[in-house]
Parts: C-alpha cells; structure tokens; sequence
C-alpha cells in the first residue's frame, strides 16, 4: 500500500513538475503576449492542480488534506479568471495578437500594431 | 538602470517581494513570510501602480554618468565587508544573537505566557511597548497620508464624474462575480488569522493587511463611491484612532491594576488567562488600526487621482507650476 | 571557509543596489524603490542571523527541541508593516510634488526651483 502511494503521488508530482517547467520555457519562448499568457494559465491551473494531488495523496491527516483541498479550489477559481481578465485588457486596450507569416489574416492587422510585446501597446 | 518603464519595475519589485517571502519561509520565519507576501506582493505594488497612473509611466531619459554614485556605493560596500570578517557564521547556535534574551523566550514563556507561537508572545507580551509604538507610527503615517492628499469633497462631488467609457465596467462582469463568491471566504481567513496568531503564524497585523486588502478588492471593481458606501472614511478613520486607543488602554489598566505598563498578569486573577485576555485584546487593536490605516491610505490615493484626473480634464495642458 | 558569511554578502549586495538606485536615479518613484530594496535587505540579514542550524520554525510544539531565534522576527514582522506606512506617505509627498511641479525628475524639480528664484 505504501509502495502504491509513494509510486502515484511521485507520478503526479513529476508530472505537475514537468508542466510547470514547460510552462516556464512557454513563458520565455512564445512570441506574444497571448500565447504567453496560455503558458502562465497552463502552469498555474494543471501544474499547481497535479503538484497538489500529489501532495493530498502523501497528506498525512484529514487537516492537511483539508487544507490542500482549499487552496487547489482557491487556485482553479483565481488562475482561470486572471487569465480571463488580464487577456481581455489586453485586447481592449489594442493589443493584437501576433499571427503566423503564413496566415492570411495578418493582413487586417496595421503593421505598426503587430509587435508582440506589451510595451508597445 | 536599464528599465524606463516604471510598471515594469514595479512587477518586478513585486516578484522580489514574494521571493523573499519563500526565503523567510525558509529561513523559518514563517509570521514574517506571510507578512511580507501580504505587504511586499500585496498592498505595495498596488500604491505603486496607483501613483504611477498619476505619474506617468515612463522615465524620461538619462543624464549624466554615475560614477561618483559608483565610488560611494563600493567604497560603503567594501567596508562592510570588512566589517563582516568578525560576525558569526550561518545557522551557528553559539552567536552572540542566540545567548541573551533568546533563550530566556524559547524557554519560558510556555509557563508564563502558555501561547504556543513565541514570536506572537514576544510580540504582544513581553515587547507590548515597543509594538505599540510601531502601531503608533503606522496610525501617524496613515494621518499623514490623510493630511497630504485629502480632496475637500466639495469640490470633488459638484464636478461631473469622470466621462469615463462604461464599457469599461462591463468589462469586468466575470471578475466581479468571482470575486462577490470570494469574499466571505476572505474575511473568514482573516478573522481566522487574526484570532489563531497564538497558535500558528498570524496575528493583528498580517490579518490586518488581509482585511483592507478585501474593502481594496471591492473598491478596485465596484468603484470607489460604492467602496465609501460600504465603509464611510469618516468610520475607517475614527476605527484607525480606537484601534491605537484599544492597545494603549490595556496598558492603562493594568497600570491600574497596581502593574507595569502592559503587564498582562494583573490583567485577571489568573495571570496565564490575563496573558491571553491581554495578548487577545492588542492583537485586535492592532488589526483594527492596520486595517483602517492601510483602507485609508488606498482610498486617499484613489480620490486624490481622480481629483487630479478632473483638474487636467478641466484645465488641459496648463503647464507645470 | 568564508561561505558561512554569504548571507551577510547577500545582504549587503541587495542594499548597495538600493543605496545605488537612491543615489543615481533621478526619478523619484525609482528612488523609493530603492529605498524598499535597502530595506528588504536588512530584513533579509536580521532573519538570516536568527535562524539556527538544525532549528524550526519558533511555534512550540512537545516533540522539537531546537528553534530558531523568534525576537528578529518579531522585530521585522512589524517593522515591514511600518515599513509600507512609511513607503505610503513618501509616495504620497511624490504625488504632490507631481502636482505642483508637473514632473517627478529630480533635475527638472531643481531646475524649475531655479527659474523662479
């Protein structure tokens, strides 16, 4: 039973651990601030949830196992709506998102406004 | 140095703020970690992105070279390292910090005071005067905000609103329902905080930042003029003044008591029950007053912006001075 | 050898950068938050000093001996607090100064304060 408990709770932390990672490398690597944002959500709803699954499953009361409950429904409620409004200031104060070269809808898109970074806006 | 935007620099300050919020955790302080994620992350960023909508956001350029700023700082830096040669190294138990009043705390007050979290009861029993004074300070930085950017609300309230675009507050529909669910569980988390400080990390002023960090929430969404609906500044201020009252009167009555100033023991028959009545009663002066303070402070900024917002809309491109 | 003293070198590299962004910068905003970084700093060296090797966090429990010191972090917890107030009313002398002046560059407020003297 222990070798059972210690085996899942290390595949979900891996696991959370790996998503936060990629999440980490999405933040740096994707080229505007929209994908940018998805790696942000990305991390801090299904990596956070995992990590805490794998610490539930290693909980060693019912107080802990209250606890990591709470915070994981505080992070699934918070995580998604920050996405939701910091994207929506986004677009509504003109920031647009930066199409592939290949994508025929670039062209409704005024060149000066296509810079991927925040600062530009 | 190489940042012109000043909203950049402020996340970053905050990021800083919460990781060393995570160092104090790890350094076992955990009362100060969650004071400086509160503060540090928290309530910070937030004045100073309400003063950089004032301000501007940009930086306007650079002048002239540092290199006398330079010299000063590694002159200072070198002899500080120097004077570093004698300190007693990392994590060591034999310094100097650990041998004088240290012991006498870790060792004592589960006899004398019987609240499992020492910092609490070195805090709010045995270094009470000097808490009070520091509450003291924050009460006197809280009026001195009030005094320097009270609007007369004449003039704020004759003058039309703002012609600000409604859109905007459409806008904010999910966030607003999200956070009316979020609320109660906010305030529960700071009463619990505030009232389980003698058990685990917490206390007045942690529970006080998490309090005004809630009225801040509402306000931010629903306006400021349903903010002081809620809450009247005129109560928020005079709540501020009761909370320094509450703590310095506990110290009176137990002087009455034939005590020394904030000499729990007299507080009751039972000296372990007039430590904790004590040690109850200033951790809620305490949160009142942090709380009242820091909702002062974040209304104070906010009316004087949208005062100053009103003065440019009235009177544009008058000039400096 | 000297590795048991980094927590001070840490200590005093963020707050020369502070004492640096003071000095240097001429924005005010950015002076403050030098100021704050100085600060931090000196948290960091208190809470640094009182932890003890081996100790926990100074909560009592039965079944742990070793604690780390609790009086700096007493003092810290309030003096961040303090310390934000504090940060609250320089910002609120910016905010002002910007009304007046209409800029909050250090040499502009110096030259402005010339013209009219």
């Amino acid at each position: 039973m222990d070798l059972v408990i210690s085996i899942s709770s290390g595949i979900c932390l891996l696991l959370g651990s790996f998503i936060c990672v990629s999440g980490s490398i999405g933040l740096l690597r994707f080229p505007d601030f929209y994908t940018r944002m998805h790696a942000t959500s990305v991390t801090e709803t299904s990596g956070v949830a995992l990590i805490l699954i794998g610490l539930m499953i290693l909980s060693p009361d019912l107080l802990v196992f209250a606890k990591l409950v709470m915070i994981l429904l505080l992070g699934l409620l918070i995580g998604p709506t920050t996405g939701h409004v910091l994207a929506k200031a986004a677009y509504h104060n003109g920031l647009k998102p930066k199409l592939t070269k290949s994508g025929n809808e670039q062209s409704s898109v005024p060149s000066s406004e296509r810079g991927g970074d925040i600062s530009k806006s | 140095m190489l940042l012109k935007d000043l909203f950049a620099v402020t996340m970053l300050l905050s990021i800083y703020g919460l990781l060393s919020a995570t160092f104090f955790v790890a350094m076992d302080a955990v009362d100060v970690a969650f004071t400086e994620a509160s503060v540090g992350a928290g309530i910070s960023t937030l004045l100073l992105l309400v003063v950089i909508s004032v301000t501007g956001r940009r930086e306007r350029r650079v002048r002239h070279k540092p290199y006398a700023a330079l010299f000063v700082v590694i002159l200072t830096s070198m002899l500080l390292v120097f004077g570093t040669s004698d300190m007693p190294y990392f994590g060591s138990a034999d310094a100097p910090i650990h041998n004088h009043v240290a012991p006498r705390y870790l060792n004592d007050s589960m006899q004398e005071i019987n609240v499992p979290n020492i910092v609490t009861a070195v805090l709010a029993s045995y270094r009470a005067f000097d808490t009070f004074g520091e509450v003291v300070v924050i009460f006197t930085a809280g009026i001195g905000v009030l005094a320097l950017m009270s609007v007369s609300s004449k003039a704020l309230s004759k003058s039309q609103p703002l012609n600000r675009p409604r859109g905007l507050y459409e806008q904010h529909l999910v966030i607003r329902i999200v956070a009316k669910t979020l609320f109660p569980f906010i305030f529960l988390f700071a009463l619990y905080v505030q009232f389980h400080g003698d058990f685990g990390p917490g206390g007045g002023f942690q529970a006080g930042v998490i309090f005004a960090a809630a009225f801040i929430l509402y306000a931010m969404l629903f306006g400021l003029d349903a903010a002081t609906k809620v809450i009247k500044p005129a109560v928020i201020e005079l709540l501020a003044a009761l909370g320094v009252l509450l703590y310095g009167s506990v110290g009176i009555v137990t002087l009455l008591n034939g005590g020394n100033f904030f000499d729990y023991d007299y507080l009751l028959a039972d000296p372990i029950a007039g430590q904790h009545l004590g040690i109850l009663i200033i951790e809620l002066g305490v949160g009142i007053t942090v709380t009242c303070v820091m909702i002062m402070i974040c209304f104070g900024f906010s009316l004087r912006r949208r005062a100053y917002e009103q003065k440019v809309a009235i009177r544009p491109k008058e000039g400096a001075v | 050898m000297f590795i048991g003293l980094a927590n001070t070198w840490v200590a005093i590299l963020l707050m020369m950068i502070g004492l640096y962004i003071v000095i240097a910068q001429g924005n005010l905003i950015k002076k403050i938050i030098g100021l704050t970084l100085f600060q931090t700093s000196v948290f960091i060296f208190y809470i640094s000093m009182a932890k003890v090797e081996g100790g926990t966090a100074p909560i009592f429990s039965s079944d742990i001996s070793i604690y780390s010191n609790p009086l700096p972090h007493a003092l810290i917890l309030t003096a961040i607090v303090v310390g934000i107030s504090t940060t609250a009313l320089a910002l609120s002398l910016i905010v002002r100064i910007k009304e007046a002046y209409g800029t909050i560059e250090e040499e502009e407020i110096q030259g402005l304060d010339e013209e009219q003297d």
